[in-house]
Parts: C-alpha cells; structure tokens; sequence
C-alpha cells in the first residue's frame, strides 16, 4: 500500500483541526468577557429553565426504543443471508419471505394496536 | 461455492407451525375484534391446538430433520400430545376467568400457543440450538404472561421476579452450552456424546459445561436449589397461567433432561445420574416441608409443584427405558390433574382472587357437592392415593427405580409421599368438615371449567385403572430413541 | 492472542455480569448485568467457533443475539408495568410476594 497516496488527507485533516481549533482559540483569547447571571444559564436565550434537564422521558420513547431494537436486531439475519443469496437461490430467497412476512405480521399488529402513534 | 440445503421435512414440524400460525391469526383477532369476543378467541386456540395435535398424530416413521436438530420421534409425539392437551385445558380454565378479570383477549390465548410452539419445540430438540430457541420462546412468553393482570401489583412483581431470575438462568445455561460447545466442537447431542466418549482433552470444560447446563434446566423445572422464584411467581400470575406454568413446562424441561441424556449418555455418564440423585431428593423433601406449613393454597400447590418434579427426577434417575416410559407417563398425569385443580382453585378463590387460602375451600362440600367430590378425586390423584392415576403413576416410577437399585431414593420417595398426603388432605378436610367463615353465595361452575374439570377426572381415573396401557404407549414411544 | 486470552476475557466479563446480578439492586442494572452475562457467552461462543473453525459457533451467537433483543423488550415492558403500578424499579421494593 503506498502511503504518500493519503498525504493529501492528511494534509486536509491538519489543516481542518488547525482551522477550528484557532478559531475557538483566537476568539477566546482576544473576545470580549463579561459574566452576569443570565449568561451563566443552561440555556442563554429565551425563557429560563423551569425544570431539571435530568426529568423523566416520557415512556412513549421507551416503547419505541423497545419495537427499534426488535426490528432492528432481526435485521442481523438479513445480513449473513444477502452475504449467500446467489449461491442459495429461490429456496433462499422464499425462506426470507417467510421470515420478513412473520416480522411482517409482528409490525401489522403493533400498527394497528397504536404503538407506533405519537400521541 | 454451492450450498447444500438441508432437506425440509415440513411434516415433522408441522404441529409448530400450526400452533404459532393459529397464535398469529389470534394476535390479528385481537388487533380487529379490539378486545371482545373472548369466546372466538378461546375457540381460535382450541381449534389451532386440535390441529396441531392431528399433524403430532401423523408425523410418521421416526426420523431426524433439519440436519439432525429436530428429532421427530415417538418420544417427540408423545410430549407433544401431553403439551397441547395442557394447554387444551388451561385455555378451558381460563375463559370464565379472564372474563372476569377483564383480561379476555386475543393476546393471552396467543401467547400460550406460542410458549406451547416453544414446548414442543424443546420436546424435539436433538441440538442445543434448537433447545435454546425453544426454552426463550417458552420463557419470553411465560414472563409475559406472568404479569398478565396487569393491574395487580402482585402479578406484576411476579412476572419481574420470573423475567430477573429466568434471564439469569439462562446466561448460565447458555454458558454452559458454549463450555460445551468448546470442549466437542459440536451443537448437537449426538455429536457431543460421540466427541466425549472418544475421551475429549478439555475434560474440564465438558464437566463445567454440564454443571451450568444442569443448573439452567434446574431452574426451568424448579428443582431445589434453584426453586426460590417458584413459590412467589407461581402466587403473583394469575390462576390458570399458574395452571399452565406449572405443567407443561416442567414436562418439556423433563424431556430435554431426558434426550440429553439419551442422546449423548456418554456425555454424562457416571456425575449426571449422581447429580440427578440429589436433586431429586432436596427436590422432594423441601418441597413437601414447605408445601406443610403453607397456608395459601396457590403457595402451597407451587410447592406441591416442586415436589411432584422431584418424584420425576427419581425416574431420570434411574434412566433406564422402563423408567423414561413412566416418567412420561408421570408427566401426562401430572399435567391433568394439577391443571384442573387450578381450575377449581380460581373457581373458589372468586373475583380478584381474594380467597386463595386454604381455609377459603371450607363448606365448599355443602354449597357446591359435585366441585367438592371432583377435589376430592383431584387431590387424592395428586397425593397418590389408589385407585387414582397419580398412585399409579408414581407406583411405575418407583417401580422403575428400584429395578435400578436406587433403593435409597425409592425410600426418600416414598417417605415424601406419606408427608405429602398430609397437606393434600387438607383440602378435603377443610371442604367437608369445616363452616365457611362468612356466608357467600355458591360457587358455579362455568361449562368450559365443566368440561375441563370432567376431562380431567375421566383421564384420571382411566390412567389409573387401567395404567398399562398408557404405560405401554409411552413405553412404545421411548422404544424409539 | 490466543483463544485462551478470549475465553479469559469472557469469563471474566460472566462473572461481573453474576455479581451484578446479585449485588445491584436497580431492576434495570440487573438486567443489563444479564445482558453482559449473555455478551460474555457469546464472545465465548465466537472465540470456540475460530479455534474450531466451525460455522455453528457464530450461527448461536446470532441467535443469541436476537434472543436477548426479544428478552430485552419484554423485561422494559415489564419492568415499565412495575415502575407505573409502584413508581419504583428497585428490586428491594418488590416484596409483597412472601411466604
């Protein structure tokens, strides 16, 4: 592998960090600072805070975490499946409409309960 | 690079396939009948359980699928009929029930087929693979259902208490798989008994292996020292998942313990058999101890639970062919009368299942006298008094034992029993001797408990006549391995 | 690296997963304790599978795998029923089963 190949990334990646890091350096050192109350807020703008940001989620997040994770880690079949799926041919390939259509029946379900609603 | 597709023998797994299809069509049920109709739900599972028990019925000549994961034998057929006849009866159990905790929909009876899919599939596991999907489809739903009231804090701690303790159990279980797996090189029974009987180098694994995978199935099927959820999820589920949970999974734990051992006897020869000595006897003794000084019925029937497992671990014990034939044997019996007994029990213990203790069965001859005959009937089958087919049963199992020479064992047993009468009696002594303490009105049976309680009590006094021949069914059925 | 030092890792992750289990007393920690029990049992699983060059190890593991992600949204679902019925995920709290 030729490594002088990437020097220009290199170079690009240097001069990236250098630009953003003399930003936040130079405006630190010569910006003005003044220091009142208001400004030491969590949040600068707007009303203050009325409420600890450490609150509860709301449990609706849970139960869409909770159906990601299901869908998301059955996806882990699809993956050694579509690595093979020429050599396994239509057996392959109808074995995976029954799986996606069992999941399928799993998404219909919780479609049609309302998990998924917002509100 | 070809790849060489297994044969797929869609025969040998068809009773799975029928019960999780039908367990689908009732979630879609559940989605667009929006929670009514629990009788067509009820129907929709009795319907999905006869069907798969008419494909269970022809599967055909013995044989191994799947590369040799599902084995789709006598022995596979015969648990699976005990399977779906318990879950037959819990479904029976619970329709009056639900009806009247509110809990009557598609989802309940949905989950018991699916952990009865997951029952059947550990029945024909001959790979720990297989094993491992069966046991979590069983568990998952098993948690589920647990908390299924899901207003009762009780039911709620249960299913959390049983979700902690059953996940933990498994991390062990599955361990011990890998140790395995390690030591052999392979997944599957037979080829872990053949790798260990060749003399495998990694001894040590293989025994670790073995002591987790002991442990994990111990847990499932609340052998002592690992019964300490049994008690209070079995008291904080409602009473026909309590019914369920204490049947048909300890018969489906018993068959894998069963295969393992057949299948890779070498595996386990000479600790395994010592291991399941012991077990069965704490089994046996702490659960009989504790079922004495309880005095809330479910409690002590959870007790009563872990005990009727330790009679069946002496069978394991003594593994012969004799022995496993009437550990099955063992198993269908114990399925029939305990579920019905939990059918009664939820009858008595009315709305909210207030009045769960035993003295709630008081006067219960006077008021209701056909309910308290068929206790009678249950309750002297489960103490294992003849002419019941609980004695029977218990009759073949020592039989086998002492053919063994577990004489020991044999002794322990049957020591147990005599405790064990004591506690059972108490039932009949409170129905027909005591005054019910305030006056409620009578008890009445709904016309599915009917049918559950009768089906019950006709097999338990058929076995029980005429044991020989369900014995020689099961006998035929292990013949097979 | 040999598979020794995999299985040692495993095994030592296993056992920080069994004493989680038993020390910790937040239902959710002593789930994700069970978790990392599972997460040792695989990489035990794939560590096996290399050194026997063997397919059935890896396929276990993606079962595994999906297993506990099933396990996982029960055991939140349940353990959400028992913090709405008693604002509370504390295992000591859950005592109103005793004998």
């Amino acid at each position: 592998m030729k490594l002088n190949q990437y020097l220009p990334v290199l170079i690009m990646t240097l001069a990236a960090i250098g630009t953003a890091a003399g930003m936040i350096l130079l405006t630190s050192i010569i910006g003005p600072k003044k220091k009142f109350d208001d400004k030491m807020e969590p949040f600068e703008c707007g009303v203050s805070p009325i409420a600890n940001p450490k609150s509860r989620f709301s449990v609706r997040f849970y139960i869409i975490a909770m159906l990601f994770i299901l869908f998301d880690i059955e996806a882990v079949f699809l993956f050694p499946w579509a690595a093979v799926y020429r050599s396994l041919g239509m057996f392959g390939f109808a074995e995976m409409l029954v799986f996606i259509v069992v999941l399928g029946v799993g998404l219909g379900y919780i479609w049609k309960k309302g998990a998924l609603e917002w509100e | 690079m070809p790849i060489t597709i297994p044969p797929i023998d869609l025969l040998a797994v068809a009773p799975e396939i029928a019960v999780s299809g039908f367990a689908c069509l009732l979630l879609m049920t559940a989605v667009f009948l929006k929670g009514k109709g629990g009788w067509v739900n009820a129907c929709v599972a009795l319907v999905g359980l006869a069907v798969a028990g008419w494909f269970a019925l022809c599967q055909g000549a013995p044989r191994s699928a799947y590369s040799g994961m599902y084995a789709a034998d006598g022995f596979t057929q015969f648990f699976k009929i005990i399977f779906l006849l318990g879950t037959g009866l819990v479904v029976l159990v619970s329709v009056k029930y639900n009806e009247e905790e509110n809990m009557n929909n598609g989802e309940y009876y949905a989950l018991l087929l699916f952990s009865t899919a997951g029952m059947m599939l550990m029945a024909a596991a001959s790979d720990m693979m297989t094993l491992f999907l069966g046991l979590e489809l069983l568990s998952i739903s098993l948690y589920v259902l647990a908390g299924y009231a899901r207003n009762r804090p009780g039911s709620n701690e249960a299913a959390l208490k049983y979700f902690l303790l059953g996940g933990f159990a498994v991390g062990f279980l599955l361990y011990g798989m890998a140790m395995i797996y390690g030591a052999t090189g392979h997944t599957d029974f037979a080829g872990i008994g053949r790798e260990a009987a060749r003399g495998a180098d990694n001894r040590l694994y293989l025994v670790v292996g073995a002591v987790m995978l002991l442990t994990g199935l111990g847990f499932k099927v609340a052998a002592v020292p690992f019964h300490q959820w049994t008690p209070d999820v079995y008291e904080g589920a409602p009473i026909p998942v309590t019914a369920f949970m204490s049947a048909g999974p300890k018969a489906a734990v018993l068959a894998v313990m069963i295969r393992v051992y057949a299948q890779s006897v070498s595996f386990m020869h000479v600790d395994w058999l010592v291991w399941l000595s012991v077990l069965a006897v704490m089994t046996m003794t702490v659960g009989n101890v504790a079922a004495l000084v309880q005095s809330d019925a479910k409690r002590m029937l959870a007790f009563s639970s872990i005990s009727h497992a330790g009679y069946a671990m002496v069978g394991l014990a003594a593994a012969t062919r004799e022995a496993v034939a009437s550990v099955a044997v063992y198993m269908l019996v114990y399925t029939l009368m305990n579920i019905a007994v939990f059918g009664i029990l939820a009858l008595v213990a009315r709305k909210n299942e207030q009045r769960t203790k035993m003295r709630d069965f008081a006067g219960l001859a006077r008021s209701n006298p056909v309910l308290a005959v068929s206790m009678t009937i249950l309750v002297f089958s489960l103490a294992g008094i003849p002419p019941m087919a609980g004695f029977m049963a218990k009759f073949y199992v020592l039989m086998a034992a002492v053919k063994a020479g577990l004489y020991w064992l044999v002794l322990a047993a049957v020591l147990n029993s005599a405790v064990g009468i004591y506690y059972y009696l108490r039932f009949t002594v409170h129905m027909y001797m005591d005054e019910p303490e305030e006056k409620l009105p009578p008890v009445k049976a709904s016309p599915a408990l009917v049918v559950a309680i009768a089906l019950s009590i006709i097999g338990v006094l058929l076995i029980g006549v005429v044991p020989s021949a369900y014995l020689e069914m099961a006998g035929r059925a292990v013949v097979s391995f | 690296m040999s598979v020794g030092h995999y299985l040692l890792l495993s095994a030592a992750l296993f056992a920080v997963g069994v004493v989680g289990v038993v020390t910790r007393r937040n239902s959710i920690i002593v789930y994700m304790c069970i978790e990392l029990m599972l997460n040792a049992v695989n990489l035990t699983f794939i560590a096996f599978a290399r050194q026997l060059g063997d397919m059935g190890g890896q396929i276990f593991t993606f079962m595994v795998m999906t297993v506990a992600a099933a396990e996982a949204a029960v055991g939140l679902a349940i353990i959400i029923s028992v913090f709405r019925n008693r604002l509370s995920v504390d295992v000591d709290d859950v005592n109103l089963l005793k004998g």
